[in-house]
């Protein structure tokens, strides 16, 4: 079938070179087939880049839309408000599937993950390469799919949560929601082969000497994620599966007026969807730890306190869904129990924050750009921290549920931290990946605009939370006003500064300047600098022996 | 537009606590508002006061993690130290970090596990209420004064009188009296809505198939307003609640006038596919 050498070359094993590191197909080829790991984590960045302008765009325009009391951006005209009501709705659902399913999955697991697990513990590629590629593909074809669904008959107007009665057939006719569901089951196939490669690549192929606990934070932020994927995502398909014949084929689990139960789908869901915010959240921790201990020049402080509150925090995350569900009229004493359990969280994320600044003791920071974004995810995730300790008290949530304070608070602790988390990541590895340095003093303007209107954007909400404003509407009573004003003039600044992030991107690719293989210094001790930058096609056709290096004492 | 822009003038004499200082003033929020809006019923009370402990832990937390990087940010800077120590380890430490959270969960965990369970149940019930969400508007009916319902629908923006707070204005009001224990029970004709009044410190979703419980007092009388705080569909956020609360003696009175006026039980109603109620 593959009759060109050189795609054959590019399989994963090696075919006997002597041409070296350049050695690799080209073209459509290159991309559209590769099983190399590196180009196949290209990809996901790219199009985790594509991904973040639509999602973006939908929410730029939602902050346009609350910019001010009354109708501002009917583009249906006079009379089509039904219309544009479901479209302000379709724009609410797309944005969290778009940021959650294609922007930070993909950028942080599959784009990263991808590049840095097999460069950190010293493994030729992964350990499927080929399923590598499906998993990519697939999530290329969920993304197109939800695109298509959002613009087939009227669009999937259910929120991310896809809550029937609302999700079913009776109040979703047409292929819209169907669609979604299907993009899901894509994305979902693609998020667990890319999970059991990551397993099984962590598992088998570190390099001699690389022992489990000797093994970089990252490569256990992914471990943690892998294994959440693998238990979260089959939970996920089976309710969507559910809803998908509900909707087509006359089952009635979640339809009440047959005997079934709309709370089963809230159940099923959140069993999925809290592990979920872990699922994006931990490789951040990862990323931020590499970056910290990187820059402080110091290894991490308790490197097994933090390998297992990850641990600790992955296995809690499946048994605390219903904080989700605390209105959903759920008995006195199951909210008790969730209460209880979603509490004790905050000891190992407290573990993991205490443990970052501890690194940063003693150290000599530089605070370069990686840095600057890994102390802003610090503080932007202890920030969502505390008002998600304040959201797991059930009765005082009470106050809380459904209102925008519950959107600061997950923007805060998993939106806007995951996204720092990329930039961490970007610009920590960017010189590794692409051989070129970004521009400094751009990227410093980068830091300090997305900081300030992230940080303009979600703290008012707060404040119009706490006054009673409710999420996912599209108008408000006037006394609301000017807390979204303020937050909508930070979505001004946020949009700009992502721009620029743009510009960056773009002026790193084609007039950066050339990084030297180690472009950190002592601090970077992490394989991936060993080899040169950018990385080359293949890496360690040797394997690197760490048997003789000590752990990090 | 114009005459909104003047509301940023007095938002720097606003306090913190925004309109909790300003004289009790109906429950709906204020413009700025940053804060709860005040309480007007036991449970909401007890909420704010819950919320006023956790907001000094959240505050010291903050402060803390904040204080420390700022100090971190300019003692260990490469400048100011340019070597670095190899401290990786310190038990006590980190016995101490995972130990006094674990303590501060618990100064959490029992106020607001009494909290939740006075919110859920209270004894001597001396009235129902049951509410039932339709898209998009919400039916009223009263088991324990003959069974009379009405529904609730937003008055659009073109048809408000002057003083009617646009978005939260209905047509029909849900009158209630001050000082009564009441049943609350909800439930749902098509999809999950949610009834949801900040200042009774309320919310519970209607779902169809289920009733959902809750009781609520208030405190005093006045207007109460909310919106419905699940997605819902197209109109989800024009399916306002607006809550009445008068003397006993007036209910009494209203509750005369109701009968008659709603005799023909819900007038241009839709179908109700999950209708259970006392008639």
């Amino acid at each position: 079938m593959m009759a060109d050498q050189e795609t054959a070359v590019a399989g994963g094993h090696d075919g006997g070179h002597d041409g070296g590191h350049g050695h690799h197909p080209t073209g459509w080829r290159r991309w559209l087939f590769s099983t190399n790991h590196k180009d196949i984590g290209t990809m996901y960045i790219v199009l985790s880049l594509v991904a973040a302008l639509v999602g973006g765009a939908m929410s730029f325009w939602i902050r346009l839309e609350l910019l001010d009391p009354g109708i501002q951006f009917n583009v249906f005209g006079a009379g089509e408000e039904a219309a544009y009501f479901q479209f302000y709705n379709v724009l609410v659902t797309g944005h969290a599937f778009i940021m959650v399913f294609f922007v930070v999955m993909p950028a942080l697991i599959g784009g990263f993950g991808n590049w840095f697990v097999p460069l950190m513990i010293g493994a030729p590629d992964m350990a499927f390469p080929r399923m590598n590629n499906v998993s990519f593909w697939l999530l290329a074809a969920a993304l197109v799919l939800l695109l298509v669904a959002a613009f087939t008959q009227g669009g999937p107007g259910t929120g991310w949560t896809i809550y029937p009665p609302l999700s079913n057939a009776d109040f979703h006719p047409g292929a819209a929601v169907d669609l979604g569901i299907l993009s899901l089951h894509l994305a979902g196939a693609s998020s667990v082969l890319g999970a059991i490669n990551l397993i099984t690549t962590i598992f088998n192929m570190r390099a001699p000497g690389m022992t489990i606990h000797r093994m970089p934070l990252f490569c256990w932020s992914i471990l943690v994620t892998a294994f959440l994927l693998l238990m979260a995502i089959p939970v996920l398909a089976g309710g969507l599966t559910m809803l998908l014949t509900d909707r087509n084929f006359g089952t009635a689990f979640f339809d009440a007026a047959r005997g079934g139960d709309p709370v089963l789908w809230q159940h099923i869901f959140w069993f999925f969807g809290h592990p979920e915010v872990y699922i994006i959240i931990i490789p951040a921790f990862g990323i931020v730890s590499q970056v910290v201990s990187t820059f402080s020049r110091k290894p991490i402080f308790g490197y097994l306190g933090m390998v297992y509150a990850m641990v600790f925090i992955g296995f809690v995350g499946f048994v605390v869904w219903a904080h989700h569900m605390y209105t959903a009229g759920l008995d006195v004493d199951t909210r008790a129990y969730f209460i209880s359990a979603s509490l004790v969280i905050a000891v190992p994320t407290g573990i993991k924050i205490f443990s970052w600044l501890a690194t940063m003791w003693g150290g000599s920071i530089d605070f370069r750009v990686p840095m600057m974004f890994a102390c802003g995810f610090i503080f932007l995730f202890v920030m969502g921290g505390v008002t998600g300790v304040a959201l797991a008290n059930a009765g005082m949530d009470i106050a809380f549920h459904d209102t925008y304070f519950v959107v600061a608070h997950f923007h805060y602790v998993m939106a806007i931290a995951a996204v720092f988390g990329m930039f961490t990541g970007f610009y920590y590895w960017i010189g590794k990946m692409c051989g070129r340095q970004y521009p400094r003093v751009l990227a410093r303007i980068h830091f300090w605009s997305f900081f300030i209107g992230v940080n303009v954007v979600f703290f008012p909400q707060h404040f119009s939370g706490m006054a009673g404003m409710p999420r996912r509407i599209p108008d408000y009573p006037d006394n609301y006003w000017g807390w979204n004003y303020v937050s909508s003039i930070g979505a001004f600044i946020t949009t700009a500064s992502t721009l620029l992030f743009f510009f960056i991107v773009w002026r790193t690719l084609t007039a950066g300047e050339k990084v030297p293989a180690n472009q950190w210094g002592e601090g970077a001790t992490t394989l991936e600098w060993t080899v040169e930058s950018p990385a080359p096609f293949h890496t360690f056709e040797e394997l690197p022996d760490m048997t003789d290096k000590q752990a990090d004492e | 537009m114009m005459q909104r822009l003047t509301i940023l003038a007095p938002m720097t004499a606003l306090s913190f606590f925004g309109a909790a200082g300003n004289a009790f003033a109906g429950g709906r929020s204020e413009p700025w508002q940053m804060w709860f809006q005040p309480a007007a019923s036991p449970v909401m009370e007890r909420i704010i006061e819950f919320h006023n402990l956790l907001f000094v832990i959240e505050v010291s937390i903050v402060t803390l993690v904040l204080g420390l990087m700022c100090y971190i940010i300019v003692r260990f800077n490469a400048k100011a130290n340019p070597v670095p120590t190899k401290t990786t380890h310190n038990t006590l430490l980190e016995v101490v970090w995972t130990g006094v959270p674990l303590l501060i969960l618990m100064v959490i965990a029992v106020p607001s596990l009494n909290l939740l369970y006075y919110a859920d149940r209270i004894e001597n019930i001396e009235m129902t209420l049951k509410v039932t969400g339709n898209q998009w508007f919400w039916t009223y009916s009263y088991p324990d004064h003959g069974g009379f319902e009405f529904d609730s629908v937003i008055v659009p923006d073109d048809e408000l009188k002057e003083g009617q707070p646009r978005l939260l204005t209905v047509d029909n009001e849900v009158v209630l009296p001050v000082e009564t224990n009441i049943r609350l029970l909800f439930t749902s004709s098509d999809v999950i809505h949610n009834w949801a009044v900040p200042s009774l410190g309320l919310k519970l979703d209607t779902v169809a198939g289920r009733i959902n419980e809750n009781w609520m007092r208030i405190n005093k009388e006045g207007d109460y307003y909310g919106m419905c705080s699940e997605l819902c569909g197209i109109n989800h956020g024009f399916m306002p609640i607006h809550v009445k609360a008068v003397s006993k003696a007036d209910f009494a009175e209203w509750v005369e006038t109701a009968r008659k006026e709603f005799a023909g039980a819900g007038g241009p109603a839709p179908v109700r596919v999950a209708e259970t109620g006392a008639r």
